[in-house]
């Protein structure tokens, strides 16, 4: 049913741009995985790669064992949900989900039966006789899944095609691509620049950035454990202090900044001596109780109540806005803006990484 | 004009015409309700305004509506010589329009076989013509619209556009220097050795077929070209993706998507080239019969202009209809090939 998918030292290029360098991956038959990435980074490249419709400048694609090279896209075992969706406009929903069978020759009765069938799946019976114009964008998304499992894909790759929904859809249609995916049992690669989208649907997420895959692992490891400073940067929010790291040990980093010397966890390529960046959540960030020595210092700028927490936005003395988040159980009491605020941090959730590194190898 | 009835009636017509599409045009807006839109006068200025309902109203009134209906008028009266024109000999008649079935005002025994035989030639001829055309320009349009890049497809363009700076007659005498029995195409073969003597293409009609399907190559490409321009890519890779080879995504994606387009191109081609004059009489072989060029000698070699009249009246309702018939058949509709 399901197919690993290999990528074997990809890369891309176009004429002198190299739009992803050196690419490997290993996604397991079955696993929903996320590439996760800035626009520009090449994670549709890297889909357009495994869908067949680009071919690597070197390296290799294997689905299922086998090398995709030659393979055009309507030979193989993958099905693409493109961003727009790209429904034909003039056919009916069961026209659209049953053309692929029509493609492959499969009767009439047949294929009405199998986009009922597939509507079914989608959470959208008894449509089928409609026209995609008069469907709503959620609706839309379901005809565009179930005309890519119409072909019974082995690997279903989806380009950010939430995108254009409205949030409580969009989240709402995460609970459902994770539900029809776990359903069908098939491998999904899902593209997005957006990390919450990210980590709430993937057993896995590559991180990608300029053409490179920086880390792949769960979401709770990219979360929790960074291995690159853009990792860090871009995955969640996170308040980037940077400076010369001044000694590590086994577990813990020190680093000189601005604001004193801070301690977080030793992240990758920490070293002495190196320049280096120290990320701490806004999470693990609090308000210094009386006595208690302060990591940093700064001024309340502004803050923003979110229902469970609240967001603390403040302006540090080099002028960087540093973000605290609180719960709003334990903020006794939200201090003024203009206030100076002494603020701790929890030296276990902070992570320190060498900035001047080369980039490790994902 | 023969009579002064008929007169009035040609001449109050174009009008009455024109104020029916101002009511109508009125009482939509009136029906659409959106009082608050501009009209017409408000948008553009008085001056403009006036200047540009009355230029279009000369233009379609004089040059389109009125001579048309001349042409109306006089296909139903007979020919007469001037002094008897308006006298009791001057009524309505469908004289021309047996002459054209009968060979004769008055005798109804024999079919008119020439000009029946020419007439239907002609339609078909058209139909081949058109169906070639779009053969011919279907996968242009297409390679135009979805797969050249910007300077390969203004390259494309300069070279089908340069040719039509020649005057049409000029390109036909271009056809038949290519085309000639010592002619280059002629030349060529025999120099290569594929024949022995040379191939009589003007007197096999080839010449004239590629002379009308080359002469309005514009008027297909154009209209494909738009249609299948505003078709979304991806539409194309979803359906490759999801298995289709490519003459399934051409069939079931592309050609409906651009049936408007396919549509206006094969009405433009065929009514131009059921009303080609210039190529068939440059191009034409001795036996050819074309209907227009007997259109054209009932105007002046026979100058019969009532009949003449008759005639190209047959012919372009001939045409209309068909193209109606072509419409309905494929599920066309004529606001789709207009827009």
């Amino acid at each position: 049913m399901s197919a690993d998918v290999e990528l074997d030292r990809v890369t891309i290029r176009f004429g002198h741009f190299t739009a992803v360098k050196t690419a490997s991956l290993k996604i397991a038959g079955g696993e929903f995985f996320s590439l996760l990435g800035p626009s520009g980074c090449g994670k549709t490249t890297l889909l357009r790669t495994i869908s067949g419709f680009l071919h690597p400048s070197e390296g290799s694609v294997r689905i299922g064992g086998e090398d995709m090279r030659r393979i055009e896209p309507n030979k193989r075992p993958t099905a693409l949900i493109f961003q727009n969706l790209a429904l034909f406009p003039l056919m009916t929903v069961a026209e659209n989900i049953g053309y692929g069978l029509r493609v492959r020759g499969v009767g009439r009765a047949e294929r009405k039966r199998r986009a009922e069938e597939l509507l079914g799946l989608v959470a959208l019976p008894d449509q089928g006789h409609k026209l995609v114009s008069e469907l709503s964008g959620g609706q839309k998304q379901r005809v565009a899944i179930a005309r890519a499992l119409a072909v019974e894909p082995k690997v279903l790759l989806l380009d950010e095609p939430l995108s254009a929904l409205d949030l409580k859809l969009r989240q709402h249609m995460r609970t459902e691509l994770r539900a029809i995916q776990k359903r069908v049992g098939i491998t999904f690669i899902y593209i997005t620049h957006d990390q919450g989208e990210a980590l709430t649907m993937s057993d896995r997420i590559a991180v990608m950035n300029h053409g490179v895959i920086e880390q792949v692992g769960t979401g709770r490891e990219i979360y929790a454990h960074p291995r690159t400073p853009f990792v860090a940067a871009f995955v969640g929010e996170n308040n980037g202090l940077p400076g010369q790291i001044a000694k590590v040990d086994a577990a813990s980093a020190a680093i000189d900044t601005p604001f004193g010397t801070l301690v977080g966890r030793r992240g990758e390529g920490a070293a002495p001596g190196r320049a280096g960046t120290i990320f701490i959540r806004p999470e693990s960030l609090r308000i210094a109780a009386a006595g208690e020595t302060p990591s940093l210092e700064a001024e309340l700028v502004t803050t923003a109540y979110e229902g469970s927490a609240t967001h603390l936005f403040l302006r540090a003395d080099d002028g960087r806005t540093i973000t605290m988040t609180a719960s709003n159980r334990d903020l006794a009491a939200v201090p003024a803006p203009g206030a100076r605020i002494a603020l701790v941090h929890d030296a276990a959730e902070a992570i320190v990484l060498a900035t001047d590194a080369e980039r490790p190898p994902a | 004009m023969s009579n002064p009835v008929t007169a009035a009636v040609l001449f109050a017509a174009p009008i009455l015409v024109a104020v029916l599409f101002w009511l109508l045009g009125w009482r939509e807006r009136r029906v659409a309700g959106d009082a608050a839109a501009p009209s017409f006068v408000e948008r553009n200025g008085r001056l403009v305004a006036t200047y540009l309902f009355v230029a279009v109203a000369f233009w379609a009134l004089f040059m389109i509506v009125w001579p048309l209906l001349y042409m109306v008028d006089y296909s139903f009266h007979r020919k007469l010589p001037p002094s008897r024109r308006g006298g009791p000999d001057d009524v309505y008649t469908l004289e021309n329009y047996w002459y054209f079935v009968y060979g004769s005002t008055r005798v109804f025994t024999s079919y008119n076989w020439v000009h029946i035989n020419a007439f239907w030639q002609t339609i078909a001829v058209s139909v081949v013509v058109t169906v070639a055309n779009f053969a011919l320009c279907y996968p242009l349009a297409y390679y135009m619209a979805q797969v050249a890049r910007p300077g390969r497809l203004r390259v494309l363009l300069l070279l089908l556009i340069v040719p039509y700076w020649v005057n049409e007659i000029l390109r036909a005498f271009a056809f038949m220097v290519l085309f000639g029995t010592g002619g280059t195409i002629n030349k060529i073969l025999l120099a290569l050795g594929l024949i022995s003597a040379p191939i009589d293409f003007i007197g096999q009609n080839v010449a004239l077929y590629a002379g009308l399907t080359y002469a309005y190559l514009l008027l297909m490409v154009f209209p494909l070209y738009n249609a299948i321009e505003s078709l979304d890519h991806n539409q194309i890779e979803a359906a490759r993706d999801l298995g289709a080879p490519w003459w399934h995504i051409h069939l079931f994606v592309v050609m409906p998507f651009a049936k408007p387009g396919i549509a206006s191109g094969c009405t433009l081609v065929f009514m131009l080239s059921a009303g080609a004059l210039a190529a068939p009489l440059v191009l034409g072989g001795p036996k050819t019969l074309w209907f227009t060029p007997i259109v054209y000698d009932r105007f002046y070699q026979a100058f019969n202009w009532q009949q003449g009249s008759a005639y190209a009246i047959i012919l372009l309702l001939t045409c209309v209809v068909f193209v109606m018939l072509m419409m309905r058949l494929f599920k066309v509709s004529l606001s789709e090939i207009t827009r």
